[in-house]
């Protein structure tokens, strides 16, 4: 099905079930995304997208299938120790801790990291790639824009250094100049190493950016392909981009 | 103490010497003020300093992580009553209070994991609703357990506990220098202060802790919290053991300043009244919590020494019972915090990180 599928995964998907009580919200999907990639999963509202990053980040437990990250299996570890081993998430809806100021929110990114030196080149490196971000260290993140808020979520992802950053719908309710700036660190973020797996409802965008794409609905894969094929495809065209 | 003294109107700002030693020479001399107005006043200070423990481990639970527990003083009859089944005449034990106060933190801190473990999912309301609960089997147990073999001696509670014994000194004893005599409440103030200190600067410490940090990205967010890595089971856990550790050592006291512990002592109005003291004071802020357990143990004091007297001069009799007037007071405290000071009296301020770590605290 998947379209020139990566020599070396980082993140292997088979057969992946995640079920809320009766309803199976995700019924055994594969999905494979390589060392530097940036891969989207779009679909509809309800597709089981969110589930889906949840899951392969340990905040939900599987049904059935596996998850390979690195080559072992990581699915029925915890959530902070499949951080450890470098998968992050930005949970959808940014999850920034309001009460605490933006440099501890970024500090908090680095929860798992011992290594203090490490933390600072973190830092200089997250501020380099958000100026924005820099100039609001001092200010309490529930203050802070919707846009800024996103920046400061990926940011504090960035500082757990991981190899793999699930980001879930970064462009949600944000103004469309605000969205291409967000995608701009994506894929600012990508282009240093990090393969990013990035679900999103604004498929055109997302598509625009990612090297490939899985399109999901109603639980399932039902397209993959190359981001450039996905775009030209009549059936994205038509459920996704309006058209 | 530093946050103590700025949080003072005006003078904090200004003359930060001058409100910095004013008031502590106001803790030290504040029993002998008090004695001014009579014995009772000396009691009551004693009290709301164990009300101010009190207070400060809920407040870990509530304000630090986020956690809504309406069942503390669960935890503080769990000290209170370990104190009275080693350290009186019920099972003819007289340990020493090195012994005692540890281990009635100890049991403590297991109820207090004990009630963790079914309530890790829960959040808010459903939380507030468990731990109620909580509260009330382990009064009820009290209530009950004295048949068929008598272990808390039942509702009419346990009589002639051990007061505290330090060194051989006894606290309840007038101490006497030559001619100079200091009343039994004195002592009792002296070392409940030093025991509040203890626990401000341990906490202190805890929020600005790794610990600190991690219940606060949980309680303002328990999935991102988990997302960055936190263990959010383990931290609930220790929330609630930490949290409970100090209700008993808060217990122990009381029961040895009591004399007396009965399951009366442990209602659900004193779990509300205290959770009360927090967020009138300010949730997840130490010097707020402090205020609010002093402001919130002076005040029903006051207006039982008013309103007694005035009801029986104006009506003859007395119509409103002072307890009905605590609960009144209570009520009304919080109502006119939610309209005029949402966050409480000392309302919280982002700091969990050591000083001088932060951008803006660097010279």
């Amino acid at each position: 099905m998947a379209t020139d599928a990566p020599a070396s995964p980082v993140l292997e998907v088979r057969g992946m079930e995640v079920a809320y009580g009766a309803i199976q919200a995700v019924q055994g999907i594969d999905l494979t995304v390589g060392a530097g990639e940036l891969v989207c999963l779009i679909g509809a509202n309800g597709a089981g997208k969110t589930t889906t990053l949840n899951a392969i980040a340990g905040l939900l437990p599987l049904a059935g299938g596996e998850i390979r990250f690195l080559g072992e299996p990581v699915h029925s570890l915890p959530a902070h120790k499949r951080l450890r081993r470098g998968i992050a998430l930005v949970p959808e809806g940014r999850g920034i801790f309001t009460r605490l100021t933006v440099e501890e929110n970024l500090r908090m990114g680095a929860y798992t990291r011992p290594d203090k030196q490490e933390v600072e080149a973190g830092l200089a490196r997250v501020y380099a790639m958000l100026p924005r971000i820099r100039e609001r260290l001092t200010q309490v993140a529930g203050t802070l824009s919707g846009g800024e808020q996103q920046m400061l979520a990926i940011g504090r992802a960035l500082l757990s250094h991981p190899k793999l950053l699930l980001l879930d719908e970064p462009s949600m309710g944000l103004a469309p100049l605000v969205v291409e700036k967000i995608f701009e660190v994506i894929q600012t973020v990508a282009s240093e190493g990090v393969t990013v797996l990035l679900v999103e409802q604004n498929a055109h965008l997302a598509l625009e950016f990612a090297r490939r794409g899985y399109v999901m609905e109603s639980g399932r894969i039902t397209l993959a392909g190359s981001g450039a094929d996905l775009l030209a495809d009549p059936k994205v065209r038509a459920a996704y981009l309006g058209e | 103490m530093n946050d103590l003294v700025a949080s003072i109107p005006f003078l904090g700002k200004r003359h930060p010497a001058v409100a910095r030693w004013g008031t502590l020479a106001l803790i030290i001399l504040a029993p002998i003020l008090a004695g001014y107005f009579g014995r009772t006043w000396i009691r009551v200070l004693d009290f709301a300093l164990l009300y101010m423990l009190l207070a400060l481990g809920l407040n870990l639970v509530v304000g630090f992580a986020g956690l809504l527990d309406l069942g503390y003083i669960a935890f503080y009859a769990v000290g209170a009553y370990t104190w009275a089944f080693l350290a009186s005449p019920h099972f003819e034990l007289h340990w020493p209070i090195w012994a005692i106060l540890p281990l009635g933190a100890g049991f403590a801190a297991l109820a207090g994991i004990i009630l963790g473990f079914p309530v890790l999912r829960l959040r808010g309301d459903y939380l507030a609703i468990v731990t109620l609960g909580f509260g009330e089997i382990v009064r009820i147990f009290l209530n009950n357990l004295n048949y068929p073999v008598n272990i808390t001696n039942g509702p009419q509670g346990i009589n002639g506990l051990d007061p505290l014994v330090l060194f051989g000194w006894d606290l309840s004893r007038t101490l006497r220098l030559g001619d100079f005599q200091i009343h039994s409440l004195y002592l009792y103030y002296y070392f409940f202060l030093l025991c509040v200190a203890g626990a401000v600067i341990l906490i202190h410490r805890l929020q600005i802790s790794r610990i600190g940090r991690a219940w606060a990205a949980m309680r303002d967010d328990e999935l991102a919290a988990k997302a960055i890595g936190i263990d959010t089971r383990a931290m609930k856990l220790l929330a609630f053991s930490l949290g409970a550790t100090f209700g008993g050592v808060a217990g122990g006291l009381f029961g040895a300043f009591q004399g007396f512990v009965s399951p009366e002592s442990f209602s659900l109005m004193e779990s509300i009244a205290v959770l009360t003291m927090v967020v009138f004071g300010g949730m997840g802020n130490i010097v707020g919590v402090i205020v609010g357990a002093l402001a919130l143990t002076f005040l029903p004091e006051i207006l039982r020494h008013v309103a007694v007297p005035l009801q029986q001069t104006l009506f003859g009799h007395v119509i409103l019972d002072p307890e009905v007037l605590r609960m009144l007071l209570l009520a009304l405290a919080m109502i006119f915090m939610m309209l005029w000071k949402p966050a409480g009296l000392v309302p919280a301020q982002a700091r969990y990180s050591r000083p001088g770590l932060l951008a803006r605290e660097r010279p």
